[in-house]
């Protein structure tokens, strides 16, 4: 390969969060569900396909079981929060996720609580092996293809204008005829399955996950790439994540101990969110408020 | 007959909003709510779209017992309404909120997943021309002024299949000429056999134009019939203006 090892894990954890903030924006950006239990669903994606594969069940199937699992979970938190909007639905998701994170924590028999599950095997897809990660970053380059095709022709096809419309003015799309709920579960369940599989997608490469990984500290990320890229842009979203991922890593050639990297890296993620709310409300290609 | 509300009784608190409020609404005319402010004719209408539950009562629509139904069940059934404040998809372009508003199959995902955006461009053309609104397809709900976002909410309710149009203060707020438009465009729908219910405060606008007209006031119908009628009833004098002794036995 012509990039180095560092650069192809680099670009690996890019491909992954592209699409979690992706997945993201199509139920916050475009359908306005101010959804903070998305990391959740990345959680409960990793922990389901590292599971499965661990008993033996082939890669693809765990992945997309994965994903489907998740959806589920989607499909349950819209109906537990159907009457909500706004702040209160924000604080209903996040505290979904604290639940998740806690249920990851101390459901030990099946999930190992803190300690975490190691061994994860890397994906095996018709007798084929993706043993290095050069081979992994084609990989997960091309899931990431293939799911950001489908939520862009989700949002571009008249189904997406009725999510964007939904955020817009539910009231003024009821008396349109249009099943309001209806709309929200089906951005939520794919949303959350896009979430599912690239949580896989980390728990394979990674080959070991704790719950840890699917904090507060990460939807943080996830929520900080979306409103830097902008509510409803997909191409927004697909830069954010390289800038907040990939602009980070420079700050290894400043030679920083590494007490400081971590504390410093916070800081950054920070000045960026800051400048883009200043400078550019909208975010870099947003194309509504945050409201 | 096309809408028959029975009996509608609503309480916000302690304040009754409806109070027995019974009319009905004949099928190819246009029908008129008047009445002061606060007499519940906003809240009737939002009753009727099953924006809000009714304490008690009844609403048949085309014979149909509707009561129950969720708002977008009936407005599937052809009940297309507007709001007093004009409401729009800020951010979605006057052809997309058209499209919408003709689609019947936009809600099915995964049919829908590699389809353009939809739409029947001789019908778009055909609204836009109706409603005068002169402005490029593509200019978003936001760009507008208040008259031509007046304008793009009386389209979208011609543009959704509807056997009911109902509006709320259709020319409130704009000028004596797109009053006029205004008038005209619904005499043209009624004409082509369209049965439209609207509240308006505008007299001139009501008297000028509908075929029956009903006054609310403290939440129920104090008095009914043609403008004529209406013109000279001492209960709605009573309720206007006050002070008749005649009129205060209509409460």
């Amino acid at each position: 390969m012509i990039i180095s090892a560092y650069q192809t894990h680099i670009f690996i954890l890019i491909f992954i969060y592209i699409i979690l903030a992706v997945s993201l924006n199509l139920a916050l950006g475009y359908t306005g569900l101010l959804n903070l239990g998305h990391v959740a669903f990345y959680g409960i994606g990793a922990y389901t396909s590292a599971l499965l594969a661990i008993e033996g069940m082939p890669y693809l199937a765990a992945m997309i079981i994965a994903g489907l699992f998740a959806s589920v979970f989607g499909y349950l938190l819209v109906t537990a929060t159907d009457r909500l909007k706004g702040d209160y639905l924000a604080m209903a998701t996040l505290g979904f996720s604290f639940v998740v994170y806690s249920l990851l924590l101390n459901l030990r028999e099946i999930t190992r609580g803190a300690m975490g599950i190691p061994g994860i095997p890397k994906p095996s897809i018709l007798g084929l092996t993706v043993r290095t990660n050069d081979q992994y970053l084609i990989f997960v380059l091309l899931i990431c293809a293939i799911s950001v095709f489908i939520m862009y022709r989700i949002v571009k096809s008249p189904f997406g204008k009725l999510l964007e419309a939904n955020r817009d003015n539910a009231v003024c799309l009821r008396v349109l005829g249009k099943n309001t709920f209806g709309l929200k579960y089906k951005a939520m369940m794919i949303s959350a399955f896009f979430a599912g599989i690239s949580g896989s997608l980390y728990a394979h490469y990674i080959t070991f996950i704790d719950p840890t990984s699917f904090y507060i500290s990460e939807l943080i990320l996830i929520l900080t790439i979306v409103i830097v890229g902008g509510l409803a842009s997909i191409k927004g979203s697909i830069v954010a994540t390289a800038v907040i991922i990939y602009v980070p890593e420079i700050l290894r050639t400043l030679d920083l101990p590494s007490s400081v990297l971590g504390p410093v890296r916070q800081a950054l993620y920070a000045a960026i969110l800051i400048a883009i709310l200043m400078l550019r409300p909208r975010g870099i290609f947003g194309k509504v408020d945050l409201e | 007959m096309i809408l028959s509300c029975k009996d509608i009784y609503k309480s916000f608190g302690g304040i009754k909003a409806i109070d027995g409020c019974s009319f009905t609404v004949a099928e190819k005319k246009i029908t008129g709510i008047i009445g002061p402010n606060g007499s519940g004719k906003t809240t009737m209408f939002n009753v009727i779209s099953k924006l809000i539950k009714p304490d008690s009562g009844t609403i048949e629509f085309k014979g149909q017992d509707v009561t129950g139904l969720k708002d977008y069940e009936l407005a599937k059934m052809g009940v297309s309404r507007t709001f007093q404040d004009v409401k729009l998809f800020q951010n979605l372009t006057i052809r997309e909120h058209l499209q919408i508003a003709m689609s019947d199959t936009d809600e099915k995902l995964l049919s829908n997943i590699f389809r353009g955006k939809e739409g029947d461009a001789q019908k778009i053309k055909e609204v836009m021309e109706l409603v005068g609104l002169d402005k490029p397809l593509d200019t978003y709900g936001n760009d507008l002024s208040y008259g031509q976002r007046k304008l793009l909410d009386l389209a979208i309710a011609i543009a959704k299949p509807h056997t009911l149009l109902m509006l709320d203060e259709p020319v409130a707020g704009v000028n004596p000429r797109l009053r006029d438009s205004i008038k005209d465009i619904l005499r043209e729908l009624n004409s082509r056999g369209e049965s439209i219910l609207l509240i308006e405060h505008d007299m001139n606008f009501v008297m000028d134009l509908v075929d029956h007209i009903f006054v609310m006031d403290a939440g129920k119908v104090i008095a009914e019939g043609a403008p004529e009628e209406i013109q000279n009833n001492p209960c709605v004098l009573e309720a206007y203006l006050g002070g008749s002794e005649e009129g205060t036995k209509c409460l």
